[in-house]
């Protein structure tokens, strides 16, 4: 199809432009150049999205069981309480005292993740989970400083950690340790008590874990960093599994990051943007990126905590999603929390138990809110990878699972169902996976073929990879 | 799947060819290639930088995921095949041709295997 800026033709343009109202200036540095901008009808650019929008597959289109990345339904409700002008309409400089509500939201929604979570403190300012990894990591790193303990150089990380995880700690300038897996998938205890020392910052884990299952020697590992005077990071990728059941706080960590888009219902993705809230114990909040929003003399102001590291993003974070997250918390209230997390359990281990019936499980259920298959035998048995099976789901309008993630599972594939999905939708694409299952023994060649239905065939992801062409050049 | 006799191996699938008594080439085996699929990126080393046994010297890159490639010996970088930063694909194409770096004064090795048992120990 045609991109945006090969359609139209000059003198286009859009009716929408409402007459200039300020006066108006010459800026100092003029272009030279006029700007290169799309000239398109407002009939032509309504087509262009509405076209771009067809081929595109999210939530609303289909199952989408991306693992680790709860992709549930965004009730709409979100959308209409972050749309109220007094909070879409509010500009970021305006005076606090014109700004209360927001403030106060801001705190309610401090609060009550606080209340899930365990934690004592929070900041809105991360834009997305990894965001929020660096940030919670320049916590600890802030934490350690301030008290001159400055040989702690090293942070834990176990190999099915999600590969952002290394990648923070290396941006805020640690070196990573990498610890194996016992073969439950779960950390193996030894392990990490041969790797603590004077020189461990910190340890960063996700529980469950990224197979989906919770590490039960939580409280030991915990203790384990905490003895060796290191503090414990945990990634709130996978909270979806436990909210308001158990809080990261009372398992022992002390830094946390959610993905307000996955656990909290915001849009996810394309439909973004994210936020990756940061909560943290009570010894950490002096440390917070300014400003968070405090209760003073009966009113509510942005104030800068005392020894703060400092900006991490303009203004205070993205406001609307923090709105969309407190109003499906509050929808939920303290009983739907938690339910929503049982349920997403629930579902996952429905599938687990309807596709085990063909498909080799990475390890013994039961999961929590997600499971990993591995393809290794069927894919030495068929020549039918994991990659195979996932496009052959696309031809059934499904989105694929997570593939080849966690690298400690061969041909893994990852499905996180989430609770929002019906039984009815969930017995359908185990019918789809166990259909592909066969048609791999009885013709392969089909699923190498797949997908043949969607608006383009199968990708060129190495030619992508190895000649990457990432700028749009005018012909 | 070939499995060169006058090469040692890793059970981490890199292989190992002795030039005299304390230098060597090394790169990913065969087998290493093909489960990984098509290489798209390679993270080399410096020539000088110290490499030890069993530990990451440098990394790989498919549409799959990121590999460490890790080194069968202790020694030290004496050059490095920088024809694979334009080509991964010969990691692919050739995997026993395209060596990543030549380590000298090497000093320690890790458990290594002869092609028979290398052999034996992929098809487990």
């Amino acid at each position: 199809m045609k991109l945006i800026f090969e359609k139209g033709a000059p003198g286009q343009h859009l009716s929408l432009m409402p007459p200039c109202d300020v006066p108006e200036v010459t800026l100092s540095e003029s272009r030279t150049a006029p700007l290169d901008l799309p000239h398109v009808s407002e009939t032509e650019l309504t087509r262009h999205y509405t076209a771009l929008a067809k081929r595109v597959h999210g939530v609303n289109d289909g199952f989408y069981p991306l693992g680790s990345c709860t992709m549930k339904y965004n009730p709409k409700i979100n959308e209409d309480m972050a749309a109220l002008p007094g909070f879409a309409q509010v500009h970021p400089l305006q005076p606090v005292e014109t700004v209360q509500g927001c403030l106060e939201a801001y705190a309610e929604a401090e609060k009550l993740l606080c209340e899930i979570t365990g934690m004592d403190g929070m900041t809105f300012q991360p834009a997305a989970g990894a965001h929020g990894e660096f940030t919670g990591l320049l916590l600890i790193k802030a934490y350690h400083t301030h008290r001159q303990d400055t040989a702690r150089t090293k942070i834990i990380v176990p190999d099915s950690a999600h590969g952002t995880n290394p990648a923070s700690a290396v941006m805020a300038g640690y070196t990573v340790v990498n610890i194996p897996s016992g073969e439950d998938g779960c950390v193996d205890v030894e392990a990490l008590r041969a790797a603590v020392g004077p020189d461990t910052a910190g340890l960063m884990l996700t529980n469950p874990n990224t197979v989906g299952i919770f590490d039960k020697n939580i409280l030991e590992i915990t203790k384990i960093v905490h003895e060796a005077g290191g503090l414990c990071y945990y990634d709130g990728a996978n909270l979806n599994a436990v909210m308001g059941v158990v809080r990261p706080g009372d398992m022992g960590f002390d830094v946390i990051h959610l993905n307000l888009h996955k656990t909290f219902s915001t849009p996810h993705g394309g439909g973004g943007p994210g936020s990756g809230a940061v909560g943290c114990k009570e010894m950490l909040r002096q440390f917070l990126p300014g400003p968070v929003v405090e209760a003073r003399d009966g009113g509510w102001q942005l104030v800068q905590p005392e020894h703060s590291i400092g900006r991490v993003k303009s203004f205070y974070g993205n406001f609307t999603v923090v709105i969309k997250a407190l109003t499906y918390i509050l929808t939920l209230g303290r009983a739907g929390i938690p339910e929503a997390a049982k349920n997403a359990v629930l579902n996952a281990n429905y599938m687990m138990k309807r596709l085990s019936e063909k498909y080799t499980m990475a390890y013994a259920g039961p999961c929590m809110h997600e499971f990993v298959m591995t393809l290794e035998d069927l894919h030495h048995e068929t020549g039918i990878s994991a990659m195979d099976i996932a496009k052959g789901l696309l031809d059934h309008g499904i989105h694929p699972p997570t593939m080849y993630f966690p690298l400690i599972v061969h041909e893994a594939l990852m499905i996180e169902p989430t609770e929002t999905e019906s039984q009815e939708t969930m017995d359908e694409v185990c019918g789809v996976f166990l259909e592909l299952w066969e048609l791999a023994h009885t013709n392969p060649q089909a699923l190498h073929d797949a997908p043949t239905k969607t608006p383009v065939r199968r990708l060129d992801e190495v030619g992508a990879a190895r000649n990457p062409v990432l700028r749009y050049t005018k012909a | 799947m070939t499995f060169p006799a006058e090469l040692k191996y890793t059970k981490d699938h890199e292989w190992l060819k002795m030039l005299d008594d304390t230098t060597a080439l090394v790169g990913i085996t065969d087998f290493a290639q093909s489960e990984l699929g098509d290489l798209v990126f390679i993270n080399l080393p410096q020539e000088g930088d110290e490499v030890t046994k069993e530990e990451s010297f440098c990394d790989v890159e498919s549409v799959k995921a990121v590999s460490d490639v890790m080194s069968p010996v202790d020694g030290v970088i004496a050059e490095v095949n920088t024809e694979l930063e334009d080509e991964p694909q010969k990691l692919n194409e050739d995997p026993y041709g395209a060596w990543i770096v030549k380590v000298e004064k090497i000093s320690g090795y890790a458990e290594l295997m002869d092609a028979a048992a290398y052999e034996a120990f992929v098809q487990k």
